[in-house]
């Protein structure tokens, strides 16, 4: 099956897993994400989830439960109780009441909540559920959000001594150039494919195309990456509806089933890793998604990785068996991740273009697949596509969120 | 950072105070209570690092984390200790000398501040060993 | 009574600065103003170092020369006139970093560029009253100098820690005796809150440094009964280059004596460190037997004398921490913006 990294057996799913019920995808929505000055968190929220609603073409009196991932309402609105304000605003508490519930990884605060709805529904307790991912993160300046980023990593023993995100990202780079031969060429290389993917999605924040060039000469954050190998700032949300799969042909012609959902958890901190340039979570959450599809990487028609530094999709193509251990990069210069190669990755145009709503991400991930898979991406589609993978990270590696998504059930 | 939050790691932070499992050796820093190996069953007491180590990879940041920013650019690096256990700090002196494999030492320095108005942060980075 | 050094320990930041950068900054001319103040360079210490810093480098630097149980230390008092805090002392802060904790009195001590060795005398009386086994008393600065003023030529950082003790075994040198001349000569201050002292120009000279360090001097030699012909070394607070070597002439003492202890050359002056690391460099050649000769002097203004015999010991632990010659090795030179930003000059908000 798939060739990854040296782990142990235990580790994977235990036998015999499966959910108790098959669950679909039957509506998507993405806001517009990019600095968006004039909405609200709850604005965005509302327009996601009643975008997927209607979408799904189910009612809000339908509805059993919501999950909303968003990493840190706290910090970037002083806003907690994400849930109740979410169900409040979208008219899910006034007589309907409906139970709505925040999930909190850092940046895989949307896999999560998708993880939970996908749960939901299988465990039977829930019929239809909506499951969403929202950040606002421009109502604070870039410092103060990229301290609540940092947030993310362990604030006492990396925050302390200095760390920055970026900077932890930095450090898994120049172990991976230093190891594997990796470039800063085939790291612009990933930003200058996400941003030619980003150039084809509507909600993309940015659409511009760029050079190896350009990212090569834009200003240096954390040696070696540069500011074009970072993902932005972003605002926006994203929201999908979960029923049985069952019933999933009520609502749609083309609903998209759950083949796996998948978590593994790591070390906080990047400096008590096994490798600093594998991220166990991944690798783990890979291997027992792979094991729940009963599938392995060469099933997988295209993916959406969690690319919040240029680094970390090479990583991720890497520890996901997409790509040899160290040749994430030779196989990213040589187009084998772009829309028509052998893998399309992060045709969304990833975190880098498309922007990194954190606590969003990890929906919007899978309403790109749904979205591909349904063969509406426009000029972005990956030709008959069947089954993509979502990849969801929080902090730089403690936790990992991988779902297979496919046309089949 | 708080003052309590911070008072309460000065050992660790001042004299790379952290534990060791006498049940299965393995060290620990920044310490930990619970031996990951051995959970419950793990034998945890104190133990004062050399503080000799090596940098296993580094970055030099560019734009700094809040209350870091007139240090810039520093090298922040992940240093494994010879005891076995690896921590992020800041490598002091020229970034550009900073390489992986360098043989490092802990100095004493300030780590931050919070303002003018606030408690200083004093604790461990580390130089190159032969300076 | 036996009292003496147990260990000592110096510390001297990496970064320099020349005379001709401050120089050229403000039109003035480098080698008059070397020539005058017999100082070509200063230390200038690292974006995250203080006198608390400084202090804990040299205070474990005199626990590794002399390899004894921190726990042991009675007594620790940091003087400087640069404490990083107005109110919290910077001595528990040394305290925790050698592991001297909980069993010891702490406290920091302000006396413009002498508090160091009021220090040492706080800790001998508290030594041979046998209230305490060892002291470790520091003298620590990362003085200021406001720019364009004539201090900010010389104003340095630097620190250096004195183990003081009374068990003969355990002694690298013994204070023979110590004897201090204070009066209210307000030639130098700086009042709370102001970030750069005031100097009373020439006024320091003569009513202050010259006036002090002389009586000092002589009043020492009379308790004694000694001579300069008696001391193979002498040490004398060093604002730069000139006034210690003009007040040893007045006083008889040869050049000779002085050159070893002479370090404000290529340090600068680091106040409550700069007649202690004159002392430091002495100990760090001087042999079993030789007999040092040490006044300080801080504004305001005082001058404490000691009269200093190395032991055999000093032989025994002189290599286990660096020479002040070795902290002086591979210095990195600053130009004036580097320096506003390492001195904190450059206000980021």
């Amino acid at each position: 099956m798939v060739s990854t990294p040296n782990i142990k057996e235990k580790y994977a799913l235990p036998e015999g897993v499966d959910l108790m019920r098959d669950v679909a995808i039957i509506g998507v929505k993405n806001t517009k994400y990019g600095e968006l000055w004039n909405r609200s968190l709850r604005q965005l929220v509302v327009e996601a989830g009643i975008g997927a609603i209607e979408d799904a073409g189910v009612s809000g009196k339908d509805i059993d439960a919501l999950y909303v991932g968003n990493m840190s309402g706290g910090r970037f609105i002083e806003q907690e109780h994400i849930g109740a304000l979410i169900a409040d605003y979208s008219g899910l508490s006034k007589n309907l009441h409906v139970p709505a519930t925040r999930v909190e990884a850092a940046c895989a605060s949307g896999g999560l909540a998708l993880r939970q709805g996908i749960m939901n529904v299988a465990s039977g307790y829930g019929d239809i559920v909506v499951a969403a991912g929202a950040e606002k993160m421009t109502d604070i300046c870039s410092s103060e959000a990229s301290s609540a980023l940092a947030a993310a990593a362990d604030r006492e023993w990396e925050g302390m001594a200095g760390a920055t995100f970026p900077g932890l990202y930095a450090m898994i780079a120049t172990l991976h150039m230093h190891k594997y031969g990796t470039t800063s060429e085939q790291l612009a290389e990933v930003a200058v494919k996400n941003h030619r993917n980003g150039a084809h999605n509507p909600i993309a924040q940015y659409k511009n195309q760029i050079t190896v060039e350009q990212v090569l000469n834009s200003v240096m954050v954390a040696d070696p990456l540069h500011i074009f190998d970072c993902s932005p700032i972003t605002d926006g949300a994203s929201a999908l509806v979960l029923v049985p799969a069952e019933e999933a042909h009520k609502y749609t012609d083309t609903p998209i089933y759950i083949r796996a959902t998948a978590q593994a958890s790591d070390t906080i901190a990047l400096h008590d890793r096994r490798d600093i340039t594998t991220l166990d979570a991944t690798v783990v959450a890979g291997k027992r998604a792979y094991e729940m599809a009963k599938m392995g990487p060469e099933d997988i028609d295209l993916v959406e990785v969690h690319d919040c530094f240029t680094i970390a999709e090479l990583c991720a193509i890497e520890d996901l068996g997409f790509a040899e251990k160290g040749k994430g990069g030779i196989v990213t210069a040589e187009g084998e991740t772009a829309i028509g190669g052998r893998i399309p990755v992060n045709t969304s145009g990833g975190l880098k273009a498309c922007g990194h709503p954190v606590g969003a991400t990890g929906i919007k991930q899978a309403v790109e697949i749904v979205t591909q898979l349904r063969g509406e991406a426009g000029g972005r589609q990956v030709d008959g596509a069947e089954c993509g993978m979502t990849h969801n990270v929080g902090g730089s590696g403690a936790t990992a969120a991988v779902h297979i998504l496919s046309r089949d059930r | 950072m708080s003052v309590p939050r911070f008072w309460r790691s000065l050992g660790s932070r001042y004299n790379l105070e952290g534990t060791h499992c006498t049940e299965c050796g393995e060290y620990y820093y920044p310490p930990r209570d619970t031996c990951v190996n051995c959970r419950r069953l793990g034998k945890i007491e104190s133990y004062k690092f050399k503080g000799t180590g090596e940098i296993i990879t580094y970055t030099i940041i560019h734009t700094a984390a809040e209350g870091f920013e007139e240090q810039t650019p520093y090298a922040l690096a992940i240093i494994k200790l010879d005891e076995g256990p690896s921590l992020t700090a800041q490598i002091v002196g020229n970034p550009k000398e900073v390489y992986i494999g360098m043989r490092v030492k802990p100095v004493f320095r300030k780590l931050g501040e919070d303002g003018e108005r606030g408690m200083i942060y004093y604790g461990t980075k580390f130089v190159p060993a032969e300076a | 009574m036996t009292i003496g050094i147990v260990s000592y320990g110096a510390y001297v930041p990496r970064y320099r600065i020349k005379v001709e950068e401050i120089a050229r900054l403000w039109g003035d001319d480098a080698e008059i103003l070397k020539k005058g103040l017999m100082v070509h360079e200063k230390s200038v210490p690292d974006l995250d170092e203080d006198t608390a810093t400084i202090a804990v480098e040299a205070a474990r630097s005199a626990l590794a020369r002399g390899e004894f149980d921190p726990a042991r230390i009675g007594a620790i008092y940091t003087g400087s006139e640069s404490h990083p805090y107005a109110v919290k002392p910077t001595s528990t802060i040394v305290a925790q970093a050698l592991g001297a904790t909980p069993d010891l009195t702490a406290a920091d001590f302000e006396f413009a560029c002498k508090a160091g060795t009021a220090a040492v005398q706080a800790c001998m009386g508290l030594v041979s009253s046998g209230m305490i086994e060892l002291g470790l008393a520091i003298g620590a600065d990362v003085s200021q100098g406001a720019p364009s003023d004539a201090l900010e030529y010389t104003a340095a950082a630097g620190g250096v820690a004195l183990v003081i003790g009374r068990k003969e075994s355990e002694l690298c040198a013994l204070i023979e005796d110590t004897y201090s001349f204070t009066t209210d000569t307000p030639d130098f201050w700086r009042r709370e809150g102001r970030p750069y002292p005031e100097h009373g120009g020439r006024f320091t000279g003569e009513p202050g440094y010259f006036k002090h360090v002389t009586n000092a001097a002589k009043g020492l030699l009379k308790k004694l009964g000694t001579t300069p012909e008696d001391y193979d070394y002498a040490v004398f607070h060093q604002p730069n280059g000139k006034f210690p070597t003009k007040v040893a002439k007045t006083l008889g003492f040869r050049k000779e004596q002085i050159a070893p202890g002479l370090v404000v050359t290529k340090i600068g002056n680091s106040y409550s460190g700069s007649c202690l690391m004159g002392l430091a460099a002495t100990l760090d050649q001087a042999k079993p037997g030789d007999r040092i000769f040490v006044t300080a002097f801080g504004s305001g203004a005082g001058s404490d004398a000691f009269s200093i015999k190395v032991t055999d010991r000093i032989e025994k632990i002189r290599a286990k921490a660096p020479k002040v010659s070795e902290l002086l090795k591979n210095p990195v030179y600053l130009d004036y913006g580097q320096y506003a930003k390492h001195k904190g000059k450059i206000r980021l908000a």
